[in-house]
């Protein structure tokens, strides 16, 4: 033998593309994907031990370096954009935990939502899932008034005693497992919106006209006035979370702030950029930055972490459009609720209460898109009798993502029930959390974990609320 | 791929989740952390325990499969990317550690356990493992075996080979070996604890190790001092090593270097400076502060601008962190970054750093050096761009000529990252004749069939350089 000179299988270099690749999703991809961010990844690999699927599998491909070696293999024709390449690109939970990991900056985030759209494109769909898609999309997610008429739908559904003659003659046991389960931890929905349920309640407020003549309705800070913060409501949160919006503003008023709420305002196309459908988030979000920024505020709230990081990246989502300059403006002004109560808000004023014990999880894109991890705690630290006691892995997804926990419920469930196992380490009568998802998550692990006697999920705002003086 | 019937032995042996085929899974072991390298393996699998190793190695010698061994895959050799049609082994379920012996002071270890977690784990016993390779948030204990890993700490401490006492690893032929054992003392032949150590995959394959754990320091603390030229830095390093005072780091970065980890970290590094020292010495509390302080005067006496000396410790291992991330921070800069690893004497520092400026400018080529200054191994960091083959080639032909400077300096072609495909022509510049042909008959007596790893650590040797001045 000669080790020197056995050395038949070469191992090729990869620098050059080979031949252009053929499918339909290849052909996709090769438009999409953006080749000088593919090319920054440079397989260090230290996004791994922040990735929640890598985690749970332990496998290469489950993880961000991996992913992104696939998207370059198929981009290059390396490999052919199968189904199973679809799979792994469906099982990321966009939680974007490897963005802050990642000393080369990739745009991870990007580039998976790049990934989906072709996937979106590229993929023959039958008719049918293709026009369900756009209907509840297009049709329901980003259209308010039909928002909130199902979400007065869902009320009577809840209220009605149809909810338990359904449960009693087992239509819902038609539905998977886990959509049962997370169907009995929903709260209460409302068909009220913010806008008309502070006006229901006789709350200070007044009406004004932008200068295209669209209505705001403005709430006035109390005391002097700290800064004017236009309110973003949300879809989810305003049927699902009502009294959370109402409380948002409540805290955002005794902090010093006149809370501008234009109903011109729209959902802020997030679901829709992660589900690869990126024109029709664009539209949204140059609506959005439209008339946020005739608004005249100086701040642009939101309460959910993943609305927030999405009104962060409206400059991304704008950039080359005819509202790019928007986009930017409202990009350098989103903040989430918990930064602009820690500072330059007024501390608030909380009551005592009894001693609780509380942990906190953290909205992946809270902490890392919008990088806001501090702020969250700080502010619980602050309640009289509150203790802070971290559990192991918050910054680890809680398998909420969006609508990933319907679409993937075996990794959605595994991440949730090792999530309620440090829950459970921590001895925390209160998990609290900064976004819708993740606290409808919470509830149904609470609820899987058998612990819905000792353990409750709130919003960090509606917490804050509750002590407000 | 793999003939039917091996498969059929591989999943009988591992059982259908430990082993795998598909497209999807060849690519994602198709690379390892080296640019510009990758090919696909026949299949991978997953063992979870020695016996699994040994008869999967006796498939192999049986049908002449050549087998990749793979941690984490975070190396910079090319040493874990298989050959076309190879089979990798990936031992990241192997992932236990076993024991932590007080009395002895030591750990045994699973070969895929993550470095990072074991220092965790045996520092909450108030032990210490030193070895520390920038990448430990990911790399494995096994691949730092199989290549000798060093580190930060490797001036105080010495590097993976000095920790390594005993070791149980599977010949090609299935025959299970164990070496040395929880001993201090132990001269019973040869010593091939050591020779598997750094053997990068081609002798053995290590199932299982014995590692030397010393007291945790109790207290560490970090500086920097800042300098306007280059020989300052490399007089103070001179300097402190001949008051015979020896810190646990010495860390060297150039001004490129300093820039882009300032950008990625945010900790307050001067961008102007020529060149910046980060030293930590660890120890008794009093003892540290009267190093620092005598370190302190050596750099100013040296001509450093600017000593700062961090006030609490986690301020100092915030100015370690950003160091370890330098060379991916390096990355943002081009498309591709190639590192080396090319090491000299610790008093050659400054004509080492020199010479790779002069390569680089002779040969049009971007070269950020950053390195541990303490013990000589410095990081010459090429950035470029795959995609462009003519300034690959100069890259080439700046690192042949640092290599060789290298070498007539006293040094080697490679300090801490193993030979690999990439250093495989150069090693005979280092080991000469006669060495090569030497370590090629015990590669045979190992493994007569060239399974392990072929076309690693030997490679036609390329032609030297002549360098003009």
């Amino acid at each position: 033998m000669n080790a020197a000179n056995v050395n038949a299988r070469a191992i090729e270099e990869d620098g050059v593309p080979r031949a252009a690749p053929a499918g339909r999703l290849e052909r996709a991809l090769r438009l999409a994907l953006d080749e000088d961010a593919l090319e920054r990844c440079m397989r260090c690999g230290f996004c791994q031990s922040a990735c929640p699927t890598f985690r749970v599998t332990g496998l290469e491909a489950a993880s961000p370096r991996g992913r992104i070696a696939l998207m370059k293999a198929a981009y290059d024709g390396f490999m052919p954009a199968d189904s199973a390449f679809v799979g792994q690109m469906e099982l990321c939970l966009g939680c974007r935990a490897c963005e802050p990991a990642c000393p080369a900056g990739v745009p991870y985030g990007r580039l998976i939502e790049q990934a989906r759209e072709a996937i979106a494109e590229g993929r023959k769909q039958p008719l049918r899932a293709r026009l369900m898609g756009k209907v509840l999309m297009e049709g329901v997610i980003a259209r308010h008034c039909v928002l909130l008429g199902l979400g007065r739908a869902l009320r009577l559904y809840q209220r009605s005693g149809l909810r338990a003659a359904a449960r009693r003659l087992g239509f819902l046991r038609m539905l998977p497992p886990h959509v049962r389960e997370m169907e009995a931890s929903l709260p209460e929905a409302s068909g009220t919106g913010v806008i008309r349920e502070w006006l229901r309640r006789g709350l200070p407020a007044r009406w004004e006209t932008d200068a295209q003549g669209r209505r705001l309705l403005v709430v006035p800070a109390e005391g002097e006035r700290v800064a004017r913060v236009g309110m973003f409501r949300g879809c989810v949160m305003d049927v699902l979370f009502l009294s959370t919006n109402v409380n948002t503003i409540r805290l955002l008023r005794a902090a010093g702030f006149e809370v501008v709420i234009p109903e011109g305002q729209k959902c802020c196309g997030a679901l829709h950029a992660h589900a690869g459908r990126t024109a029709f988030a664009r539209g949204l979000a140059a609506d959005n930055a439209a008339v946020f920024r005739a608004a005249g505020v100086d701040w642009v709230v939101s309460n959910a972490g993943g609305c927030g990081a999405y009104l962060k990246e409206y400059d991304h989502a704008l950039h080359g459009t005819p509202s790019a300059d928007d986009g930017a403006w409202l990009a350098s002004r989103a903040k989430d609720v918990s930064e602009l109560l820690a500072e330059p808000g007024r501390p608030l004023r909380l009551a005592d209460g009894v001693p609780l014990v509380a942990t906190y999880q953290d909205s992946c894109h809270l902490r890392n898109v919008m990088r806001v991890q501090r702020q969250p705690r700080e502010l619980l630290k602050s309640i009289p009798g509150l203790t802070l006691r971290e559990m192991r892995e918050a910054d680890l997804c809680c398998g909420s993502a969006g609508i990933y926990n319907v679409l993937q419920p075996e990794m959605s469930t595994a991440l949730l029930d090792r999530k309620m196992a440090h829950v459970k380490e921590t001895g925390a009568d209160i998990v609290v959390t900064a976004n819708p998802g993740c606290l409808l998550q919470m509830r149904w692990g609470i609820r899987r974990a058998g612990l819905e006697a000792r353990v409750k999920a709130v919003h960090l705002v509606d917490l804050l609320a509750e002590r407000l003086e | 791929m793999l003939e039917e019937p091996v498969r059929r032995r591989f999943i009988d042996i591992l059982g259908p989740q430990g082993f795998r085929d598909d497209e999807q899974t060849r690519v994602s072991y198709s690379y390892d952390a080296t640019p510009a390298y990758r090919s696909k393996p026949a299949g991978v699998v997953f063992p979870e325990a020695t016996w699994q190793v040994s008869e999967i190695l006796k498939v192999c010698s049986e049908y002449r499969i050549p087998v990749v061994t793979r941690g984490a895959g975070s190396n910079l050799c090319a040493g874990t990317v298989p050959g076309e049609g190879e089979l990798v082994m990936a031992m990241t379920r192997m992932n236990r550690l076993l024991e932590i012996d007080r009395e002895n002071l030591t750990a045994t270890v699973q070969p895929g356990l993550n470095t990072k977690t074991f220092h965790e784990e045996v520092e909450k016993h108030g032990l210490f493992y030193p070895p520390d390779p920038s990448s430990m948030v990911i790399c494995t204990l096994g691949g730092n075996i199989a290549l000798g890993s060093g580190g930060l700490r490797g001036l105080k401490y010495g590097t993976t080979k000095d920790y390594v006492l005993g070791l149980e690893a599977v010949l090609p032929n299935g025959d299970v070996i164990r070496t040395g054992g929880k001993l201090v003392k132990d001269v019973a032949g040869y010593d091939l604890t050591r020779l598997l150590v750094g053997s990068g995959g081609t002798l053995a394959i290590i199932t299982e190790a014995t590692l030397k754990l010393v007291p945790k320091p109790p207290f560490r603390l970090a500086m920097i001092a800042v300098y306007g030229d280059l020989y300052g830095a490399a007089r103070s390093v001179s300097s402190i090593i001949a008051a015979r005072i020896i810190p646990c780091t010495l860390e060297f970065m150039d001004q490129a270097t300093i820039r882009v980890v300032e950008d990625f970290a945010r900790i307050g590094l001067p961008a102007d400076a020529e060149a910046i020292l980060a030293i930590e010495q660890d120890g008794e509390e009093e003892q540290v502060r009267r190093d620092l302080n005598l370190i302190s005067y050596i750099c100013r006496n040296e001509g450093a601008l600017e000593v700062r000396v961090a006030e609490r410790p986690e301020e100092g291992e915030k100015i370690m962190a950003a160091r370890r991330s330098a060379l991916a921070a390096l990355s943002r800069l081009r498309p591709t970054t190639i590192l080396e690893d090319a090491t000299v004497p610790r008093s050659k520092i400054a004509d080492m750093v020199l010479a790779i400026q002069r390569i680089a400018r002779k040969h049009g080529v971007q070269i950020c050096t950053f390195g541990h200054a303490g013990d000589g191994n410095l990081h010459p960091t090429a950035l470029t761009d795959a995609r462009d083959a003519e300034e690959m080639a100069r890259v080439e032909r700046a690192f042949e000529e640092i290599f060789e400077e290298a070498i007539r300096l006293g040094g080697t072609i490679t300090g801490e990252h193993g030979v690999g495909v990439v250093k495989a022509p150069y090693l005979e510049w280092k080991a000469g004749a006669a060495g090569v042909e030497l370590m090629k008959r015990i590669k045979q007596a190992f493994d007569p069939h060239n399974l392990l790893n072929p076309g690693k650590m030997f490679a036609e040797t390329r032609k030297r350089v002549v360098v003009q001045r």
